[in-house]
C-alpha cells in the first residue's frame, strides 16, 4: 500500500513538472504579455513605458531563462509574484482559495447525495412515471448552459421573489462577526452553490441510474432474489455498492476539479474565488498568477486520482494495488 | 385671486428647491467597479478603474467643469503671464495628507518634475522647463514654449499630487505604500478586499469645510455586466457608472422606481470611436477605399439600435466636447452610392478585408457585425477576426490588420488627445495609442505644431479648423460616434456628476437625500 502511494507520487511529481512546461510555453505563445496589457489599459504609452514594465517583470529575459527560474521557484513551492496585482502568486490563491473550496465542496456534497438517491429512485421505477420524471428533469438539467441557468436563478430568487442575495461572498459592510457571518455566507452560498450542483446532480443521476439497472441484470442479483432477500436489502447491498463504481469515478473527476473548476458560477454571482482569479489572470496575461492556479488544479487532479484508486479498493475487493 | 394662486405654486416650487439645496451629511454609497483595478497608486496606473476609484483618494492642482473650465482644487488661484511661459499657482493652505504631514508646494514640485516624469507617458515630453515653490504656498511653472493647453494638465489622473515624504529617493514602482495609497482627496483607502470590495472612508481633515459629505463608499466588483444590473435592481449598488451595464439593458433598468440617467461627466475624455484603417499597406492605403469604407458605415443605426440612441455621430478627429471643435468639414454621412462610386475607382480588387472588433463586450461585438454587413453591402468582403484584449493590443500595435474598431480620450484638447494619432513622428510600432493609421501629410503637421504652442485661443481656432476640414478630406480613419457613456444612479443621489470627470472626482460633492 505504502510502495504503491509513493511510485504514484513520484510519478505525480513528474507530472506536474510535465504540466509546468507545457503550460508555460502555451501562455508565452499567446499573443501580448502583460505589460503591453498594462499599457493598454493606461489609454497612452511609449517604448521606455513598455520596457520599464517589462524589466520589472522579467520578460527581457530570454525564454528559456524565465521558463528555469519558474520551475526553479515552482520546485521549491515558490509560485512567484504578480506584478499585475502586486502580490505574492501563494498569497492570492491562498486568499481565495477558502471561497472556492466552500462553493465546489457544497456543490459537490450536493450533487453526490441527491444525485444517486434520485438515480437509484429512478431505477426502482424504471418505466414508470417517477422514473420519467427524474430523468427529463436530469437531461433538462444536463444540457442547460450553466451560466443561464446562474442568471435566471439570480432573476427569480433575487430580482422578482427578492428571497436570496443574488452575487457576492457576504454583504458587504454589514460587518457581522460568528454565527451571523456563517448565515450571511450561508444565505449567500445557496444560489451559485446550487447552480454549480446542478449539473453534476444530472450527471450523477444519469450515471446512477444506468448503472444500477445494468448491474441488477447480473446473475448474483438473481441469486441474492432466489435466495428470498427483500427488495431493500438486495437494492441496497447488492445492486448499489457494485453500481457505484462508475460513479466513483466520476466523483474523483469531479473533485479533481474542485479548485479551477466553477469559473462561469464564480463570475455570473461575483464568488471571490480561484476561478474567476484564473480567468482574469488569462484576459490580463499575467502569467505567474494563471500558472499558480494551474499547478494548485494540476495538483489537485492528481491528488484525487489517487484518493479515487484507493477508494476503488475499499469499495470492491477484487481491485488490487500494483506498481 | 389667479395671481394669488400662482405665487402660491411659485413659493411652493421655491420651498422644494430650497430643501434640495441643503446637503445632507452622511450616508453610504455604493458604486461598481469593473474590472477590478491593478492597483490604487494613481501615479503609476492610468487605467480607468484605477482612476475611478483613486479619483477620491489622490487630487490635482485643478479640476474642470462639464465646459473645461479650470475650477479651483488643491489650487484656490492661479495666473499666466503675459507671453504664456509661465504659470503661478497658489495652493490651499492647511491641506494635510491623509498620514496628517502637511501638503506644499515642495509636493508639486516632486510630483511634476520627478515622480510623474518618471512613470507617466502621456508626460514624457519635456514641455515643463522648470517647476519651482516659491515658499510653502505658492509654485511657478516655467515652459520651454507657450502651451495652449497648459491648464487643461491638472486633472486628477493625468496629474495626481503624490507624497514626497512617502516617494522621494525610493523605487516607485515597487513602493510598500503603493498598496494602501496617501492622497490628500476627500476620501481615504481603509479596505480592499481582492474580488469582493474597495472601501474608502471620509476624510474627516478635509480642507474643505463640510466635504465630503459621504461617511463612505463602497465600490463592489461584479465581474459580469448582467450581475452588474441585478445589483442595481436589488438595491445593492445606487450608480452604475458608464459603460458598467450592456446597453440593451439600460431601457428596462430606466423603467425602474427613482431611477436617474445622465450623459454629463465625460466632457473632459470625450471618447471618440473610429475605425483605424491601415494606411500602410493594402486596400486602405487607397484613400478611394477609405472613402468607400467611410460612407458605407451606418451609423445612425449603430448609434439608436446598438448604443441605446446615446452619444453623437462624429464628424471628424474631434469630438464636440473638445475645445476648438468645428462641425463645419466634409459630409461623411452614411451613402451606400457614394460609397459603391468610390469604391470603383479605387484599387480594391475584393481582397479579404481584415476586421478587428474591440473585445469590450456584447455592445462592440454586435456593432463589428452591422459594419461588416455594411461594407458587405457595398461590395466589400470583410472577415472578423475575433481577439481577447491582450490579442487586440498586440495585433492593432503591430498594424496587423486592415480594419479595427478603437476609441481613444481627447483630454479637452486637440493637442492633448487628438493631434497624437494624426502626425508623422508618432508612427511607431509597439503602441496602440499612437497614428497606428499610418497617416502622414507634413502640411497637416505643421498646423498641428503651430497651433499647440499658440498663445492665442482665436488663432488656435483658425488653425484646428483647417486640420479638422483637411483631415476629413483625406480619411485617414472612419470616424464612428462620439459614446455615450450614461452614468444612471438612484435619483437620491445628488451633485453625483459636476465635473468634466464625473464620478471619478464627483464623490467629494455628492450627498444623499434622506
Amino acid at each position: 500500500m505504502i510502495r504503491f502511494v509513493l511510485g504514484r507520487l513520484v510519478k505525480a511529481v513528474v507530472i506536474l513538472v510535465a504540466v509546468l512546461v507545457l503550460n508555460f510555453t502555451l501562455i508565452h505563445a499567446a499573443p501580448g504579455d502583460p505589460a503591453a496589457v498594462m499599457a493598454g489599459e493606461a489609454g497612452a504609452t511609449d517604448e521606455k513605458f513598455l520596457e520599464d514594465l517589462r524589466r520589472q517583470f522579467g520578460l527581457d529575459q530570454p525564454f528559456h531563462v524565465q521558463l528555469w527560474i519558474y520551475i526553479k521557484g515552482a520546485v521549491q513551492l515558490d509560485l512567484g509574484y504578480s506584478y499585475r496585482r502586486g502580490m505574492p502568486v501563494a498569497e492570492l490563491i491562498w486568499d481565495r482559495l477558502p471561497a472556492t473550496l466552500l462553493l465546489t465542496a457544497t456543490a459537490f456534497v450536493i450533487s453526490i447525495v441527491f444525485g444517486v438517491i434520485a438515480g437509484v429512485a429512478a431505477a426502482a421505477r424504471q418505466g414508470r412515471w417517477g422514473d420519467t420524471i427524474i430523468s427529463t428533469l436530469a437531461l433538462l438539467f444536463y444540457a442547460t448552459p450553466l451560466f443561464w441557468v446562474a442568471l435566471m436563478a439570480a432573476l427569480l430568487f433575487s430580482v422578482v421573489l427578492g428571497w436570496l442575495p443574488g452575487f457576492g461572498y457576504e454583504t458587504v459592510g454589514a460587518n457581522y462577526t460568528g454565527l451571523a457571518r456563517a448565515l450571511d455566507i450561508g444565505r449567500h452560498l445557496i444560489l451559485p452553490a446550487t447552480t454549480l450542483g446542478l449539473f453534476f446532480t444530472a450527471v450523477y443521476v444519469r450515471m446512477t441510474r444506468a448503472s444500477m439497472l445494468e448491474v441488477s441484470r447480473l446473475d448474483f442479483v438473481k441469486t441474492a432474489r432466489a435466495k428470498g432477500l427483500k427488495p431493500g436489502v438486495i437494492q441496497r447491498r447488492h445492486i448499489l455498492r457494485n453500481a457505484l463504481l462508475p460513479v466513483i469515478t466520476l466523483a474523483g473527476l469531479q473533485a479533481g476539479q474542485l479548485v479551477g473548476g466553477a469559473v462561469l458560477t464564480e463570475t455570473v454571482f461575483a464568488w471571490p474565488g480561484i476561478g474567476r482569479l484564473m480567468f482574469e489572470a488569462i484576459a490580463q496575461r499575467d502569467y505567474n498568477v494563471l500558472l499558480g492556479v494551474f499547478f494548485v488544479s494540476a495538483a489537485m487532479v492528481l491528488l484525487f486520482n489517487l484518493i479515487t484508486d484507493l477508494v476503488y479498493v475499499i469499495v470492491d475487493p477484487r481491485i488490487r494495488m500494483t506498481e | 385671486m389667479k395671481k394669488a394662486l400662482c405665487s402660491v405654486a411659485i413659493s411652493a416650487v421655491m420651498a422644494t428647491t430650497a430643501a434640495a439645496i441643503a446637503q445632507e451629511a452622511g450616508g453610504r454609497l455604493n458604486l461598481v467597479i469593473q474590472p477590478e483595478p491593478p492597483g490604487l497608486m494613481l501615479g503609476l496606473l492610468q487605467n480607468g478603474p484605477t482612476q475611478m476609484v483613486a479619483g477620491d483618494i489622490y487630487e490635482s492642482l485643478l479640476r474642470y467643469d462639464t465646459d473645461l473650465n479650470p475650477q479651483p482644487s488643491l489650487a484656490h488661484a492661479w495666473e499666466m503671464s503675459e507671453d504664456g511661459l509661465t504659470y503661478t499657482f497658489h495652493l490651499h493652505e492647511g491641506v494635510k495628507w491623509h498620514d496628517g504631514e502637511d501638503f506644499t508646494a515642495h509636493d508639486v514640485v516632486f510630483s511634476v518634475d520627478v515622480f510623474l516624469r518618471e512613470t507617466h507617458p502621456r508626460l514624457r515630453a519635456s514641455l515643463v522647463h522648470v517647476v519651482e515653490a516659491l515658499d510653502d504656498h505658492t509654485v511657478v511653472f516655467t515652459l520651454v514654449q507657450p502651451f495652449g493647453p497648459f491648464l487643461g494638465i491638472f486633472e486628477t489622473g493625468t496629474m495626481p499630487m503624490i507624497p514626497r515624504h512617502i516617494y522621494e529617493g525610493t523605487e516607485f514602482a515597487n513602493h510598500p505604500m503603493n498598496a494602501t495609497p496617501i492622497g490628500t482627496g476627500p476620501f481615504k483607502f481603509n479596505e480592499w478586499r481582492q474580488g469582493s470590495f474597495i472601501h474608502l472612508v471620509r476624510n474627516e481633515d478635509y480642507y474643505l469645510d463640510g466635504k465630503p459629505y459621504l461617511d463612505e463608499v463602497f465600490y463592489h466588483v461584479i465581474p459580469d455586466a448582467a450581475s452588474r444590473a441585478v445589483a442595481y435592481e436589488t438595491g445593492v449598488v445606487d450608480v452604475l457608472h458608464g459603460g458598467s451595464v450592456e446597453y440593451f439593458d439600460i431601457d428596462r433598468i430606466m423603467a425602474l422606481p427613482d431611477t436617474c440617467i445622465t450623459d454629463a461627466g465625460w466632457e473632459y475624455f470625450g471618447p471618440h470611436s473610429w475605425l483605424w484603417l491601415n494606411n500602410h499597406e493594402g486596400p486602405m492605403a487607397d484613400v478611394n477605399a477609405r472613402k468607400a469604407v467611410m460612407h458605407a458605415l451606418d451609423r445612425e443605426f449603430a448609434r439608436d439600435a446598438l448604443w441605446a440612441g446615446r452619444g453623437e455621430l462624429a464628424t471628424g478627429p474631434i469630438s464636440s466636447s473638445t475645445r476648438f471643435y468645428d462641425p463645419d468639414t466634409p459630409s461623411i454621412d452614411y451613402d451606400p452610392d457614394l460609397a459603391r462610386e468610390y469604391l470603383a475607382k479605387s484599387s480594391y480588387d475584393g481582397e479579404t478585408l481584415r476586421l478587428l472588433p474591440l473585445p469590450y463586450g456584447e455592445t462592440w461585438q454586435r456593432w463589428a457585425e452591422a459594419a461588416r454587413q455594411n461594407l458587405q453591402e457595398v461590395g466589400f468582403n470583410v472577415d472578423l477576426v475575433a481577439t481577447d484584449v491582450a490579442g487586440w493590443n498586440q495585433r492593432v500595435s503591430d498594424w496587423e490588420f486592415d480594419l479595427a474598431f478603437t476609441f481613444l480620450y481627447q483630454y479637452g484638447d486637440p493637442a492633448l488627445g487628438v493631434s497624437r494619432t494624426y502626425v508623422e513622428s508618432n508612427i511607431a510600432k509597439g503602441s496602440p495609442w499612437n497614428n497606428v493609421a499610418g497617416y502622414r501629410n507634413p502640411e497637416v503637421d505643421e498646423l498641428w505644431m503651430a497651433a499647440a504652442i499658440s498663445p492665442s485661443a482665436d488663432e488656435r481656432q483658425a488653425l484646428y479648423s483647417e486640420i479638422q476640414a483637411r483631415i476629413v478630406e483625406d480619411v485617414p480613419v472612419a470616424w464612428l460616434i462620439e459614446l455615450g457613456f450614461p452614468t444612471i444612479y438612484r435619483c437620491t443621489v445628488n451633485d453625483l456628476v459636476t465635473t468634466a470627470i464625473g464620478i471619478n472626482d464627483g464623490l467629494r460633492d455628492a450627498w444623499l437625500a434622506p
